[in-house]
């Protein structure tokens, strides 16, 4: 292996990958760079809270050893905004009320995030009929693709309402026809 | 000076000061404060707190249901890298802490009362280190000599009349259910339910000489305080929590646990902060179940529909001397007519991890239940299921006399059944079938008691012409924050902007804590109370009475006489605690919050699995003091109903009592996709006997009852009834029609 | 989760050269950090295989190659995969969540383990965790487990949705190992409990999974339907592939394959049989389920899984037979 310190790319900043293997890729966002927006709710994979995004794409950032993302891009929800600065998603979330807790919110926001990127690039759902059309931001598709965050305050229906919102304020989701 | 006005709350405060307000905020759906840290994830929680020198515990588990630890092979595990210190201290806890216990719960780890029971705390310098350490502790044990049994339905298993629970006993229900002209006689049963709040258990804990700082997850901090330590034999005054944000609790969080004593002893121990965050497994295993139920219903009507007679009888499940049973027929008790009743709750003492509150404790269990039974009533008595219960709402409280304080229950069910469309529901089932769905409507009523617990809290009017609002109240994702700002923004005369809430510290003046649906009408009435009391003064200083003073966006007026904030303080801040305690008018009215549920469900006429579609909730619990954070709750609790109606359910194995499904994996919570649009009606009440403010709770309302409104819902889609909570689908395809076969 | 040394492996050939020394495979790591943690899984050398040039979708003659490092999510993204199998797109949505299929892996999803909680829990009996130890599930809490090729050893099912599309389009799991590659038809991969539970598949000591092979397309209605106890992010009950072509009516051609039925992916040829040159009809897919489940047991909890199975069966050929006609 070469001598180089391996890191990853956080919000934009190289940060040296941890030197023990088993920890996580969460665990080192919490407790060696402080990132703790992203939380941890079950550590297994079963709840959605400790999404980030790695190279674009969300993943539950609990069951990734921090020491295979050398040279990752990875953002986190403290990269979306900050309180005196929200993002369109974020904002929507306070407006539509769209947490309570609020443990399990940056994982929803993280996971929204790239859910619309997902959308806007025609990856299909469960929820999808024709697989070789591309879909349309559908409640159903939304509730479908938001699936693997849990919120157990069951803001659900208040989250769902603040995706629309974006989503109908963002033409690049709009063009479902393309 | 302080002042503290007369605290208990013995005859309604008629006034409806907040209506006499002029600033407007009061009611208003305005966003919660703390919001803008909750999307960024800058909101702290326990575990994320950064203290120099900090270590990891780790909880090891039992792997016996019961017995004694006869041997720690602590020397292999100490000598592990990074291991500190192998504790299993007699202040340890075997149990959770019922809520407003105040005291320690059964101490001393080397007893084992059920599987997974933490009995040993490993801690190491980070947290992998001690997770491997934790796994691998050896330890030994001797089995019990006299055990007691896993299974409530056991013949081993005794059965006690729980301590706090007297049968509600009148007439004579036997007869009144030959003499009816509509008898149901039903058994039903529900499963436990667990918490399963997003964030785990976690505190921790640093020693500052001799006083104790934990930073924690909890829900009631001032009882907290005290139960930790009474578990170390402290003097509460040593002790301070910190909590301004805690991840959700559900009743989970209401006392402390065994992650807290732990941290608190290691800390100790080892001179340094630890921290413990227990597994979702160990949360799963060890905090708290909603007890099973076994509910028998029996519903006596006359020719009309109008009931004679009512039993609820419920046998529920415990740890041998535990305190606690769920009270299944608490709604029971002053819901519906019939004055030949019986109604009681049994607890069987089995080996289990310790049953608590969780959400709604009673009602959430049994209001679906008595709903599912009334649904059955109203098809035998050949009545409309909605017209059925407004025949039955009783003038007083059937038994006691005692009066109502407010019901809004009649419009609840005609403002729901207006919404979903109750109109067009068949009232058979069968009758409406899209492409491979059964369609069907169910409602049910809801109804949960109001409760106060005594709270105070300190308002601070500063010279600057902001406010601040201070108590150890917690928000738990009610929005505590939000509502206690707008009580005093509304007082006091002041914009929103204007006035801070800083929540969740026990150095700040001791509020309810939030459980029971009892946080804001509370500590809500705490802040209102410290503002009339800064009213009083101001008004002395413009010379009129407090409740003569008009404030609008600091601006305070009386007739001619006008004098912003800032002038009227000149310099000085005014800070006053108010408090309540609940008096006589808990004990002179019958007090709840009431509501109606409307579900829309299609049932799958192959598979039968079970889709809500739509679901309507109408609910009136007196003074909305925040229209956003109210309907969030009212949201909240529905989403509950959908888990207690269709997939959530605690499995335990009948051989040692262990849980089965011990992760968010296999005990289903609702996920995005099982939850359609809900609406939410919410009904504008006053309620002078619940609360200074007008208001009643409304933090657990939403679940009471809910499930029934599915259930009802999917027998009217497809005909089967199921009387065992969730109905997943292995209990409903045996009983399904031909599936090739359409209605005519 | 035990120490362990992580290594990088950057070809297939250094990844089996690794595993000549012992070690485990670690590609998304979805299901082996997850039972690492719990220490189901306890390997002390863990060999990454995310830098090795296994990541590849290739269409060729033969058919559609998806290399083992193919993430589930870009697997059902793809294009070719949504027009011509969309069977495996279709699985593979119905399963897990979107954020565990942007990590886990075709070849880790093959060799998912159980999800049987007592398999699960490291203070109960399991025979495939703990080779000898019994089953403690036979007579536990067994409402999730399978009716179809169980053993007094073991009745733990195969969890996943992709592998029981791969059985209905007759995939073939491509390996390499010591002794050399291998071409493993994957009605072959999975293996049934027998007295040895605790391997789940025929690999090799040293072997890996290089890619799976979907042979030309077959033209024919193709749906995945999930049965589960929450509408997404849930485990299958039963689940039913289908992959039906009719003709003038009647059923040409079609391939049936079945999860969390079995101990393994279920794919039953004589079933098959029975529905080809038929009709659709409630009588014959009743006949084809009679043929699917003759051998099947329960054991109380998970009796209920014989009637739903017959039931998806016929909702799903329903469907799609009609959807054939049209």
């Amino acid at each position: 292996m070469g001598s180089s310190i391996a890191v990853a790319i956080v919000n934009g900043v190289p940060k040296p990958l941890p030197s023990d293997p088993r920890r996580t890729l969460l665990d080192w966002l919490r407790e060696d760079l402080a990132l703790t927006g992203t939380k941890k709710g079950c550590d297994h994979g079963q709840c959605g809270a400790c999404t980030v995004l790695v190279e674009g794409r969300r993943i539950n950032s609990c069951l990734s050893l921090a020491q295979l993302h050398e040279s990752d891009t990875i953002e986190t929800i403290e990269s979306i905004g900050s309180a005196d600065n929200l993002s369109a998603l974020q904002k929507a979330f306070v407006t539509h009320d769209g947490f309570q807790c609020g443990y399990c919110t940056p994982g929803q926001i993280c996971s929204a995030k790239a859910m619309m990127q997902e959308l806007a690039e025609g990856w299909a759902s469960a929820q999808t009929q024709d697989l070789t059309e591309r879909p349309l931001p559908t409640p159903e598709e939304l509730r479908e693709r938001m699936s693997g965050n849990l919120c157990r305050c069951g803001a659900y229906s208040n989250i769902i309402a603040a995706l629309e919102d974006v989503i109908a304020s963002d033409a690049s989701l709009q063009g479902a026809q393309a | 000076m302080r002042m503290t006005l007369a605290d208990m709350y013995n005859t309604p405060d008629e006034r409806n000061l907040l209506d006499t307000m002029k600033q407007g905020i009061i009611g208003k759906p305005l966003d919660r404060p703390e919001g803008p840290l909750k999307v960024t994830g800058t909101a702290t929680y326990s575990a994320e707190y950064k203290l120099d020198g900090c270590v990891e515990g780790v909880l090891v588990l039992a792997d016996i249901p019961q017995g004694t630890v006869s041997t720690i092979h602590r020397d292999d595990v100490v000598a592990m890298p990074g291991v500190l210190a192998v504790l299993a201290d007699e202040a340890m806890v075997r149990r959770s802490t019922q809520g407003t216990s105040g005291k320690a719960p059964a101490q001393d780890v080397q007893t084992v009362d059920y599987f997974a029971q933490p009995v040993a705390l490993v801690v190491a310098e980070t947290f992998e280190q001690a997770r491997e350490a934790a796994l691998a502790l050896k330890i030994e044990y001797e089995g019990a000599g006299n055990p007691v049994p896993f299974d409530p339905e056991s013949a081993d298993a005794e059965v006690e009349t729980p301590s706090d629970s007297k049968p509600v006993k009148g007439g004579d229900l036997e007869q009144a259910m030959r003499d009816a002209a509509f008898a149901i006689d039903v058994d039903y049963d529900t499963p436990g339910h667990a918490s399963a709040a997003m964030e785990p258990h976690a505190t921790i804990a640093e020693w500052q000489d001799d006083r104790l700082i934990l930073r924690g997850s909890y829900q009631m901090l001032a009882f907290n305080v005290k139960e930790i330590a009474d578990c170390l034999s402290i003097s509460p005054k040593k002790v301070r929590i910190i909590a301004p944000y805690v991840g959700g609790g559900f009743g989970s969080k209401l006392g402390i646990t065994h992650e807290a004593v732990a941290a608190a002893i290691a800390a100790k121990e080892l001179g340094r902060p630890v921290r413990v965050v227990m597994t979702r497994q160990q949360v799963f295993q060890t905090v708290m179940r909603r007890s099973e139920t076994r509910q028998r219903v029996r519903l006596a009507a006359d020719a009309a529909g109008k009931l004679i007679g009512l039993g609820h009888e419920a046998l529920v499940s415990n740890l041998p001397d535990e305190d606690f049973a769920e009270p299944v027929t608490q709604a029971t008790e002053f819901l519906y007519g019939g004055e030949n009743r019986l109604l009681k709750v049994e607890v069987a003492r089995i080996c289990r991890m310790t049953a608590g509150s969780v959400r709604a404790p009673g009602e959430a269990v049994g209001m679906q239940v008595l709903e599912a039974a009334m649904d059955e009533l109203a098809e035998k008595a050949g009545l409309d299921p909605v017209e059925l219960r407004k025949r039955n709402l009783p003038a007083k409280v059937p038994v006691e006399g005692t009066p109502y304080s407010s019901r809004m229950l009649v419009e609840a069910l005609e403002q729901g059944a207006a919404q979903l469309g109750w109109d067009r529901r068949k009232p058979s089932p069968c009758q409406t079938r899209e492409g491979d769905w059964w369609i069907g409507m169910g409602v049910a009523s809801a109804a949960r008691v109001n409760v106060m617990i005594p709270a105070e809290a300190r308002v601070t009017l500063n010279a600057d012409g902001t406010a601040l609002v201070e108590t150890d109240q917690t928000d738990i994702g009610t929005g505590t924050y939000a509502i206690l700002g707008q009580i005093a923004g509304e007082m006091l005369g002041l914009p929103i902007s204007k006035v801070r809430v800083v929540l969740g510290d026990t150095s700040l003046p001791a509020g309810a804590g939030s459980g029971g649906s009892f946080g804001a009408i509370s500590t809500g009435s705490a802040v209102m109370r410290a503002c009339e009391a800064i009213r009083k003064k101001l008004g002395k200083k413009l010379g009129c009475e407090g409740d003569a003073l008009e404030i609008t966006d600091g601006m305070a007026s009386h007739g001619e006489k006008q004098c912003s904030l800032i002038d009227l303080l000149d310099g000085e801040d005014m800070a006053e605690i108010g408090s309540i305690k609940p008096g006589k008018t808990f004990k002179d009215f019958s007090q709840a919050s009431y509501g109606a549920f409307f579900a829309e469900v299609g049932v799958h006429a192959f598979t039968g699995e079970v889709r809500v579609r739509r679901m309507t909730g109408a609910f009136g619990f007196g003074r909305v003091l925040n229209a956003k954070t109210a309907r969030s709750q009212c949201l909240g609790g529905m989403v509950w109903g959908i888990g207690s109606a269709l997939t959530e359910e605690l499995a335990f194995d009948m051989r040692d009592g262990h849980l089965v499904n011990h992760d968010l994996a296999e005990y289903h919570v609702p996920v995005h996709a099982d939850v359609p649009a809900l609406d939410v009606i919410l009904l504008e009440e006053r309620d002078a006997a619940a609360s200074p403010l007008q208001a009643k709770g409304v933090g657990e309302l939403g679940i009471c009852g809910a499930a029934g409104a599915i259930a009802n819902a999917v027998y009217n889609a497809c005909g089967v009834r199921v009387r065992s909570f969730p109905l997943t689908l292995d209990k409903i395809i045996p009983h399904l029609p031909d599936p090739f076969v359409s209605p005519a | 989760m035990k120490a362990f040394a992580l290594d990088h492996a950057t070809s297939a050939q250094g990844a089996i050269h690794a595993l000549q020394h012992g070690g485990t495979v670690i590609a998304g790591g979805t299901n082996l950090v997850d039972l690492m943690k719990l220490q189901i899984a306890a390997p002390d050398r863990v060999i990454s295989i995310r830098r090795t040039e296994l990541g590849e979708m290739a269409l060729d003659g033969e058919g559609l190659r998806i290399g083992a490092l193919v993430t589930n999510a870009d697997c059902a993204a793809d294009m070719r995969v949504r027009e011509h199998w969309p069977l495996l797109a279709k699985a593979i949505l119905a399963g897990a969540s979107p954020q565990l299929r942007n990590r886990a892996t075709t070849g880790g999803n093959l060799c998912q383990r159980t999800r049987c909680g007592y398999f699960y829990d490291t203070t109960q009996a399991c025979n495939k965790r703990d080779p000898g130890a019994g089953c403690a599930a036979r007579s536990g809490f067994n409402r999730i487990h399978a009716v179809l090729g169980t053993s007094d050893s073991c009745i733990a099912t195969y969890p996943g949705d992709m592998a029981v599309a791969m059985l209905a389009l007759d995939a073939v799991v491509l390996t390499e190992g010591p002794s050399g590659p291998r071409e493993i038809p994957i009605a072959a991969f999975h293996r049934m409990p027998g007295d040895d539970p605790s391997r789940d598949n025929v690999l090799e000591a040293g072997e890996l999974i290089t890619a799976v092979r979907l042979p030309a397309p077959t033209g024919g209605i193709q749906l995945y339907r999930k049965v589960r106890d929450r509408a997404s992010y849930a485990f299958a009950l039963v689940s039913v592939a289908v992959d039906v072509t009719m003709d003038q009516g009647r059923i040409a051609r079609c391939a049936l394959a079945f999860g969390s039925l079995g101990t393994v992916p279920w794919r039953d040829p004589a079933v098959e049989q029975v529905l080809i040159g038929e009709e659709p009809s409630a009588a014959l897919f009743a006949k084809a389920a009679n043929v699917l489940l003759k051998d099947a047991k329960g054991l109380g909890a998970n009796d209920f899984k014989i009637p739903l199975a017959a039931r998806a069966l016929a909702a799903t050929l329903n469907e799609a037979t009609q959807a054939g006609k049209a």
